[in-house]
């Protein structure tokens, strides 16, 4: 139950999502008629096709690059396997390692529709299938254990090494941290496939692999366990393999993923047309594996004021969460972002973080809102940025939020070292329970600082996304509207990874998952 | 006359000192013990276990003690005094009159880093702690490439624009990934003859002026620089270098 510590109009609330949904209805129509290659690889993921060639190139890679030259992959990779795995009466993998030996996938004899419908219905069942598992073994793993109480305690480990990442995530969950975040390696967003196996080295956090998924989630069930607390992991849904990565987190029991809709654009210069095709997917599958998401407008106030630009970050909320929506996602899966960020300087600062993080909370009261530290303006003073984090505790303790990524004093140092993070939960465990119900005690007067500053966001949002909805979020993006980065519209790394389906495109899995989310798509006579 | 300098803490002298640090020990005697003299093999005396904290195989200490050792201020080498540094507007004055022309920056952060709090801090408009960015000065032409720029894009784009200086942002640098992306682009420049006419400035938490020399650079800036430590520096080695001919 969501406190209601200031009033927030209604009206306006309800006008902005309606923007929202329009803007966000125009995306999804150009989404509608393409794929890409990171679509088309999680694809033959899910059909099984897993392990690299000779030269270590993921298998993934080799049957859809393979299609992609031949110009045939309008058709969806799915085809291709199908017909395949019929002509040569194997299964994926083994036609994926046959691929590798020089097959080639197009060049084999078109199969009887029927049965190459037939397999691919196959293969899907049992990706489901595995989906579904996971995502039973998590609810009945949470109903039994629970977790902690809510603001979550979000901590990030980032050695570059997976099995250091282990013995640091277990300490921090055995302190009381409720959430692990493995931090990818810095390079990773930018390439345009999935590493294969465990790995020992990284730059600023460790490789995202499914091997590494497995052997963190484990761990953490073992602490899990031990503890009797449901202990979380987080990886990032983002980059150029966006829909791979929820994939692989899907069937390793991922329970949260960094996955926002315009992020990879502005802060990773990928091509636009690629992360909307690519983020739909990738949603759709953290929808169905029953993972929460986190979106990414803390980021907007690392490269624009905190306070001029308070705004653009309720407004990406909106369209991440009608995106989000539209992928199938449920408001309890949307970890909508926003960052306590504001100079600390400022006069009064406080009441304004206050003022945007219950706005925020009572626009959304069904979802786990992200709440993000302070990193702006740490500076260094580990002693100033320790108070820094207090103030961040104490702001989302009172205003209800629901999964804090704990701040660190030595943000802006180095990657935390393993006394920083039990610094940091020591510090937010004594706020969170020291001023457990605050926020039920309070309400802001209606004639204060607090309430006007939240009715200047909330109207600055609804005037923003006017403003949006006109020109299109395209070229809203192109035109430097968020996070004061500009980006052209066909411009970006990626962008020759966007395949516009043909009109025999099948992608089973995403059928599957349409059905059973109960989703009909917004090109199909705009009917969302 | 010999100056002892030694750390303070309430009185001239204490050589009173803080630190802490984690011992891979589960917390016990045996973890104090080894705390207790690593500290004294660090050059403390009369050293404080503080704080102790069992962090499961861990122990975190906060430890006190009095350094033993200090420094000669005589025996110190001499130290460049800091300059009055030049504001906004003086900056600009100093640009238009001096070289009469804008100064080119082209600035990205290399490598894998996609970091780049510290170089919009200095580049944005908006700037960082009040200080506005370099693209609001009049008398600068910027260049802003974002992040994660192989060191050959950001060489190019700078003889594209004919920059006179080139800005390299590092955050990340667990396992000194820095020091080898700052060597290749000064090697980089020098392969290519860029080097003489091109000012090499780097930024970065973990950048100073004297490792910036180390690694061949003409400046190296660190924690709470802002535009304007960036600008008049810039300002006045291009004036420098017009005077000298170069």
């Amino acid at each position: 139950m969501v406190n209601q510590l200031l009033a927030v109009d209604e009206d306006k609330v309800g006008k902005a999502r309606e923007l929202a949904r329009r803007i966000a209805q125009d995306i999804q129509r150009e989404i509608d008629q393409t794929t890409t290659v990171s679509v088309e690889r999680t694809v033959a993921r899910l059909f099984g096709i897993d392990g690299t060639n000779a030269d270590g190139v993921p298998l993934p890679n080799v049957v859809v690059d393979q299609v992609d030259q031949d110009g045939q992959l309008h058709r969806g990779i799915a085809f291709w396997l199908a017909n395949a795995v019929v002509a040569l009466d194997q299964p994926p993998q083994e036609v994926a390692q046959a691929c590798a030996r020089g097959l080639s996938l197009c060049s084999l004899e078109i199969q009887e529709p029927g049965r190459v419908s037939q397999v691919m219905e196959e293969y899907t069942r049992r990706a489901l299938k595995a989906i579904k598992k996971q995502r039973d073994t998590r609810t009945e793993m949470k109903a039994r254990l629970g977790t902690g109480p809510e603001p979550l305690k979000y901590v990030i480990v980032a050695s570059g090494n997976i099995f250091e990442d282990v013995k640091q995530a277990q300490a921090a969950a055995r302190h009381g941290a409720d959430i692990i975040a493995v931090i990818r390696t810095t390079a990773q967003s930018l390439l345009d496939y999935v590493p294969y196996g465990t790995t020992t080295e990284g730059f600023g956090g460790t490789y995202a692999t499914q091997a590494n998924f497995r052997v963190m989630r484990e761990a953490l069930d073992e602490v899990s366990e031990e503890l009797g607390r449901y202990v979380q992991l987080v990886n990032y849904c983002s980059g150029l393999c966006m829909p791979e990565i929820a994939a692989m987190g899907a069937l390793e029991r991922l329970d949260m993923m960094l996955n926002d809709a315009m992020y990879g654009i502005l802060f990773r210069d990928i091509n636009m047309d690629r992360t909307f095709t690519d983020q739909y997917f990738s949603r759709m599958i953290n929808a169905y594996a029953g993972i929460i998401i986190n979106t990414g407008e803390d980021n907007y106030l690392t490269t624009a004021d905190a306070y001029e630009k308070a705004h653009t970050v309720l407004a990406s909320n909106f369209i991440n969460e009608q995106l989000g929506l539209m992928a199938g996602l449920r408001q309890w899966q949307l970890g909508l972002g926003h960052a306590f960020e504001l100079d600390p300087k400022m006069p009064n600062g406080f009441l304004y973080e206050l003022a945007m993080a219950q706005t925020i909370r009572q626009i959304f009261p069904n979802s786990p809102l992200k709440y993000m530290p302070p990193t702006k303006h740490m500076t260094g003073d580990i002693f100033l940025g320790h108070v820094q984090n207090a103030m961040f505790n104490l702001a989302s303790v009172l205003t209800g939020q629901s999964i804090h990524l704990l701040g660190m004093l030595t943000e802006a140092i180095h990657t935390p070292h393993i006394g920083d993070r039990i610094l940091s939960i020591e510090n937010a465990h004594y706020i969170m329970e020291n001023a457990r119900d605050l926020g039920r005690e309070i309400k802001f007067r209606p004639d204060g600082i607090v309430q006007k500053r939240s009715e200047d966001i909330v109207n600055g949002t609804v005037q923003f996304l006017e403003e949006i909805a006109a020109v299109g979020l395209k070229r809203a993006i192109s035109e430097g509207f968020f996070a004061d980065v500009k980006r052209p519209t066909t411009g970006g790394k990626g962008r020759e990874g966007v395949v516009r389906k043909g009109m025999d495109y099948v992608n089973p899995i995403m059928d599957a998952m349409e059905r059973e989310l109960g989703l009909v798509s917004a090109g199909e006579g705009g009917q969302l | 006359m010999v100056q002892q300098i030694r750390p303070y803490g309430d009185s001239w002298g204490d050589g009173q000192v803080q630190l802490s640090f984690t011992l891979p020990l589960p917390a016990g005697p045996k973890a104090r013990e080894a705390a207790n003299r690593l500290v004294a093999q660090m050059g403390l005396e009369n050293v404080q276990i503080v704080h102790e904290k069992d962090l499961h195989g861990f122990t975190f200490f906060i430890i006190y003690g009095r350094c033993r050792h200090s420094v000669d201020l005589n025996q110190l080498p001499e130290v460049e005094a800091d300059e009055q540094p030049m504001g906004f507007e003086e900056i600009n004055a100093f640009i238009q009159e001096r070289i009469g022309r804008r100064i080119v920056v082209v600035g990205a952060c290399t490598g894998t880093d996609a970091h780049t709090v510290g170089l919009d801090a200095i580049m944005n408009m908006k700037g960082y702690q009040g200080e506005y960015g370099l693209e609001r000065y009049p008398w600068f032409e910027t260049y802003n490439l974002g992040s994660q720029i192989p060191n050959e894009a950001l060489l190019q784009k700078a003889v594209e624009v004919q920059a006179d200086a080139v800005l390299v942002s590092q955050v990340v640098t667990q396992r000194d990934i820095h020091i080898k992306n700052l060597t290749e682009l000064v090697e980089l420049a020098e392969a290519e003859g860029l080097r003489p006419r091109l000012i090499l400035v780097v930024g970065g938490p973990r950048i100073d002026r004297r490792l910036a020399a180390e690694l061949g650079f003409d400046a190296g800036f660190g924690v709470g620089t802002t535009a304007r430590d960036v600008a008049g520096f810039l300002a006045k080695e291009v004036a420098r270098r017009l005077e000298r001919g170069e």
